[in-house]
């Protein structure tokens, strides 16, 4: 799967796509392969204020439960109720319809540290070979 | 997201299947100190071994396990002595060719290993172990027979060790053997020649609830290789899938079949996890039997049971259990949805006034309250079918 040259990445496999002040942030593919299965999600309630590199919810799947990390700072605005059904969505499109949550950024400034695309695939590149030595 | 890589990385041991589990593009995990494979993507993952297991065929590799023999030295009967002195069933029980759930104790009546006694020749026994407690349990098993009329040996690097289980394992081996497996019955073994290679050791054994085999082979990589892909070959026609042990745990969890490590340890005792069937204490003395006998006569003060979610949330091991007033009152030791049924499903230690079926209690998942209740065990049982041939 691609990495999309509008998103930008953070270390903690998160990915966030900015559209004026509104963010969409999900969990990138390399996330949701690394987790296998994804079975259930959980996600702050609108209105939540989330801090850069904390915790703001989590994806569990079968055989283990991770911790999502925000990648920016800002007020959820909406949080994907489809994954209540469909936690599948993750694995299937971790990039589209697998979105976690929209934020009102508190600064968009934040974004432009994260990785690009081509950063993160090398990235996580050398996570692959650290893992397969 | 947490990428739950150590650190520091430790040296890890390999199965003689670890390039084929690489080839196939594993998803590899440290487990008990050993590079195995948790998942395959090629496989469909996790979800997809397990309804492989429970609807057709899958097989592991579980080379980690370790086997002890244990035979006789000057004397006939040493062997026997000694298994007796150190394990918990009764192996003058076992007939040529029988094995058995058994374990091994410490003098406190908690758990050193759990253990299959395989009765392989008149006075000759192989203990298989578990890979995590390899070191400990040779070394426990040589203390504790010094001066006894029998000898040891360790045999866990000689063998590759693969399981080969769903309702369609029967006939995916078949294809590779001459022996009868149809005569095997169920905690049975046989020998036989798998892929040519003569004097296969072959039990009815496993540990995912399901029907399957358990085979020994000699543990070069090309060896190994050759039988891992034959039985693949044998098995296509039925749908096999190479399976890690994520699918091994679901599995076993669904089974209610212990791990080492959670559900017993050296810290539970036979009593608590409800392993009684498989201690016998008229037997006569062995290790671990007369903590056992007074521990008896105190009564419980904890025991294993099943629980079900009622809300969302999935319990794992090591959250608290609690009731009504948040108060803790015993502990989560594995936890897992489970694929068969559909739930999310737990086995905990409560007190014993709390394990009625029914019972409502709570778990604490990430500091969030959720209710559960206790149900009965195993959670999943495989329909009986009648053997064609019986012994």
């Amino acid at each position: 799967m691609s990495y999309p040259t509008q998103f930008r990445y953070s270390k903690d496999h998160e990915w966030i796509e900015v559209k004026g002040d509104v963010a969409t942030v999900g969990i990138t593919d390399y996330a949701q392969s690394e987790l296998g299965d994804v079975v259930f999600v959980e996600m702050p309630a609108v209105g939540t204020q989330v801090v850069t590199g904390k915790s703001f919810g989590s994806v569990e799947s079968v055989k283990a439960v991770s911790d999502i990390y925000a990648p920016a700072s800002g007020e959820v605005v909406e949080a994907n109720g489809g994954l209540k059904d469909k936690p599948e969505a993750i694995n299937t499109d971790p990039h589209g319809t697998g979105w976690l949550i929209k934020m009102k950024l508190a600064n968009p400034a934040e974004v432009a540290a994260l990785m690009d695309a081509a950063a993160y695939e090398t990235y996580i590149a050398e996570k692959k070979k650290e893992a397969s030595a | 997201m947490d990428s739950g890589n150590s650190p520091s990385t430790p040296i890890l041991r390999k199965t003689a299947l670890n390039a084929l589990h690489k080839r196939l593009g594993a998803k590899m995990v440290n487990f008990g100190g050993w590079d195995m494979p948790v998942e395959y993507p090629c496989s469909g993952n996790l979800l997809c071994e397990h309804r492989a297991v429970r609807s057709g065929v899958g097989m592991f590799d579980v080379s980690h396990m370790g086997d002890i023999r244990i035979h006789s030295a000057k004397n006939p009967g040493g062997a026997l002595a000694a298994v007796q002195h150190l394990t918990m069933n009764d192996a003058s029980r076992l007939a040529i060719g029988q094995a058995q759930y058994s374990a091994m104790l410490y003098p406190a009546g908690t758990f050193v290993d759990d253990v299959i006694v395989h009765r392989l020749g008149e006075d000759d026994y192989l203990l298989v172990i578990n890979a995590g407690t390899r070191e400990k349990d040779i070394n426990w098993v040589r203390e504790n027979t010094k001066g006894m009329d029998c000898q040891v040996e360790d045999l866990s690097d000689a063998y590759t060790q693969l399981a080969i289980q769903g309702p369609r394992a029967a006939e995916t081996l078949q294809k590779l053997t001459g022996a009868k497996l149809d005569t095997v019955k169920n905690y049975w073994f046989t020998h036989g020649a798998v892929c040519g290679l003569p004097n296969t050791l072959i039990a009815r054994t496993g540990y995912t609830g399901e029907d399957g085999f358990e085979i020994y082979i000699p543990s070069d990589t090309a060896t190994s290789e050759r039988v891992w892909n034959a039985v693949m070959d044998a098995g296509k026609e039925f749908g096999i899938v190479a399976c890690g042990l994520g699918a091994r745990n679901t599995l076993r969890l669904e089974a209610k079949m212990a791990l080492y490590g959670h559900e017993i340890s050296d810290t539970i005792n036979v009593w608590e996890v409800g392993l009684d069937r498989y201690c016998h204490l008229e037997k006569g003395n062995f290790i671990g039997r007369d903590a056992l006998v007074k521990l008896k006569a105190e009564g419980l003060k904890r025991a294993l049971v099943g629980l079900e979610m009622v809300d969302r949330g999935i319990a794992r091991d090591t959250y608290p259990c609690v009731d009504e007033n948040g108060k803790e009152i015993g502990l989560v030791t594995s936890g897992s949805p489970s694929p068969t049924l559909g739930k999310n499903i737990a086995l905990a230690y409560l007190p014993p006034s709390m394990t009625a079926l029914g019972t409502p209690i709570y778990v604490e998942i990430r500091s969030q309250r959720c209710k559960a209740q206790v149900v009965a065990t195993p959670f999943y049982k495989r329909a009986k079918k009648p053997l064609a041939v019986s012994q």
